[in-house]
């Protein structure tokens, strides 16, 4: 795997990101897991608040997704065995990430946000999810890593979708 | 699939009596397919079901103050409860303005001293009446604004804090309806002390499937250790003791209410401690347990902290003391589709770091997102593909018939059936 190699966050370009977002993107599309679970710090958090209350905060509210890095492993642990019903066999999924924007570096965290759109498709049907994604990134032993990745979904209900059984 | 012959009743509509067949003496119970895929079936539940029974519209805690609201559909029809700015009293709408139809609540939660209908802006206060019409004087003297309040749901109560509402006027009070249910929804209440909150955050979802599949998925004991392995693994992993078992009782409360009442190996974080809450949580769960104990006493505190309760309230709402509690309703779209809207709720003045684990012990097995309750959504889509199959006419419910039924069997789930047969043919 490619990674970005820079030594500090300051010298960054917004292309530089995508190419990293680009490339978390192709790894979950991929069910490349694994792989994609190391993109993330020691440290990390994956977080979907509910549809209707996208500042929902999870140590406070009900949230759809909150994974510390133990979860986050069990999810994909779970998602690569044959027993996740849901997602045995995978769907189809394709991440569509654009409006990326560099925020201004906040201690040690690059704040970014980008648009997104994921295609699901699995025995004959096809589902979306629109939001956004904010990540917190920060310079881990001189690679880039995810500490944080909040997913903002513009849908008002899981309908049609059902359910956020893929990653996003 | 359609209707077998004989399932019709004289007037054309649909027997539900020919849909269920129980046999005592043979120990067996089976169900009709075409319940969960006939449109005329669905129709008839609309008429027969869902506009005579008590439905759940919310919690009184998500509106504590005067003017506080929230709306959503009940069966399917759009609806609001607000608290009362003069009452203090829960107040369940029709939402509609009673001019010309528009809906006069038009987000899904709030504050407000009135509703006001954007399109001729009548306005009525959060007690319904009508308090403001521009132009008044166009419609005369005889015009009476108090007959022109918002229409309130034939009945709304509520049972500490769960507020109901039925379309019909004529149904029963909601305590006789409850039944035996009580005494379970008691238990919950009790364990926060009577200050049970609606966590903020309503996940809401749906499944390609018929609603009754999730009546009886959401009171299945017997499904757990099958479907739900990746969830196991997971508390494995942690340390929990899975040689527990889920061992218990399921029971008929009557009305078409159920309950499983069970020993599991997952924690609670009304005081069971399992190794996922960390050690440091020990002492901390310790003290909950004795003053629950302190309160209500060694059995029914027992109870409280260490089984677990799947009720179903019929016809459509689950309230599940698991390892979180959730309060779950739902309604069918079509026969073969469902909306899903689930909450969690908890004791009030929880400790933040209780409150976190519960919040974690929600999300790792509950909610679309969760461990488990994906793979449930594709179980019951898997039935209803496979009833489209034919081939297979009846769906076998018999389990534990020939014994007082256990935890795993299907008492709870045949409670609900034959309830729902008698009010699709007629009863009230």
């Amino acid at each position: 795997m490619t990674s970005i190699l820079a030594s500090s966050l300051a010298e960054l370009t917004r292309g530089d990101v995508e190419d990293f977002l680009y490339r978390e993107a192709e790894l979950l599309d991929d069910w490349n897991l694994d792989d994609w679970l190391e993109l993330f710090t020691a440290d990390a958090r994956y977080v979907i608040p509910c549809t209707g209350d996208p500042a929902g905060d999870p140590s406070r509210d009900l949230v759809l997704v909150d994974d510390d890095r133990l979860r986050l492993e069990a999810r994909v642990e779970r998602l690569n065995s044959r027993k996740a019903h849901r997602e045995y066999p995978h769907s189809n999924v394709r991440h569509l990430v654009t409006n990326v924007r560099l925020g201004g570096i906040t201690g040690d965290e690059l704040p970014v946000r980008a648009s997104f759109t994921v295609w699901r498709f699995r025995g004959g049907r096809e589902t979306s999810y629109v939001g956004g994604y904010d990540y917190r990134l920060v310079m881990d032993e001189s690679a880039l890593k995810i500490r944080s990745k909040r997913v903002v979904l513009d849908m008002t209900v899981l309908r049609p979708a059902g359910d956020v059984a893929i990653i996003l | 699939m359609t209707l077998v012959t004989g399932h019709r009743g004289p007037a054309g509509d649909v027997a539900a009596s020919a849909l269920i067949e129980e046999d005592a003496a043979r120990g067996t119970f089976r169900v009709h397919r075409s319940a969960m895929t006939s449109r005329d079936v669905f129709d008839q539940e609309l008429e027969r079901i869902f506009a005579h029974t008590w439905l759940y519209v919310g919690h009184e805690s998500e509106i504590p103050e005067p003017g506080d609201y929230v709306r959503r559909p009940v069966a399917g029809r759009p609806v609001f409860m607000v608290r009362g700015a003069k009452s203090g009293q829960v107040n369940v709408f029709h939402n509609t303005c009673t001019h010309r139809g528009a809906v006069v609540c038009r987000r899904d939660r709030g504050n407000s001293k009135v509703f006001q209908c954007f399109y001729h802006a009548w306005t009525f206060d959060s007690e319904g009446s009508l308090v403001g019409v521009p132009g008044r004087d166009a419609y005369g003297e005889k015009f009476d604004m108090s007959s022109l309040g918002l229409a309130r749901v034939a009945r709304a109560e509520s049972y500490r804090g769960f507020v109901f509402a039925s379309f019909d006027p004529q149904v029963t009070d909601l305590v006789s309806y409850l039944g035996g249910a009580r005494e379970y929804l008691d238990l919950v209440i009790d364990e926060a002390d009577g200050q049970l909150q609606i966590i903020s955050g309503t996940q809401e979802y749906g499944m390609q499937a018929n609603w009754k599949l999730l009546v009886e998925n959401s009171i299945d004991g017997y499904h757990a250790a099958s479907t739900h392995d990746t969830y196991f693994k997971y508390l494995v992993s942690l340390g929990t003791d899975l040689s527990v078992g889920v061992s218990g009782v399921t029971k008929d409360l009557g009305n078409g209410h159920a309950v499983l009442e069970y020993l599991a190996p997952w924690g609670r974080p009304i005081a069971r401690w399992e190794p996922l809450f960390g050690p440091e949580a020990k002492d901390e769960i310790g003290t909950l347990r004795a003053r629950l104990v302190a309160q209500h006493g060694e059995e029914r505190a027992r109870r409280m902290c260490d089984l677990n309760r799947n009720m179903l309230i019929y016809p459509n709402l689950i309230i599940n003391d698991i390892m979180a509690v959730t309060v779950r309703t739902f309604m069918p779209t079509s026969a073969t589709s469902m909306a899903v809207t689930a909450w969690e709720a908890a004791p009030r003045d929880e400790l933040p770091e209780v409150r976190q684990r519960r919040l974690d012990s929600f999300l790792t097995f509950l909610g679309p997102g969760g461990f488990a309750t994906p793979d449930d959504i594709e179980a019951l889509e898997s039935c209803q593909q496979g009833f489209a199959s034919g081939g297979v006419e009846w769906n076998d419910i018999s389990r534990g018939m020939h014994r007082d039924p256990q935890a795993t069997d299907e008492e709870q789930m045949r409670a609900f059936w034959r309830r729902w047969r008698d009010q699709m043919d007629g009863a009230r």
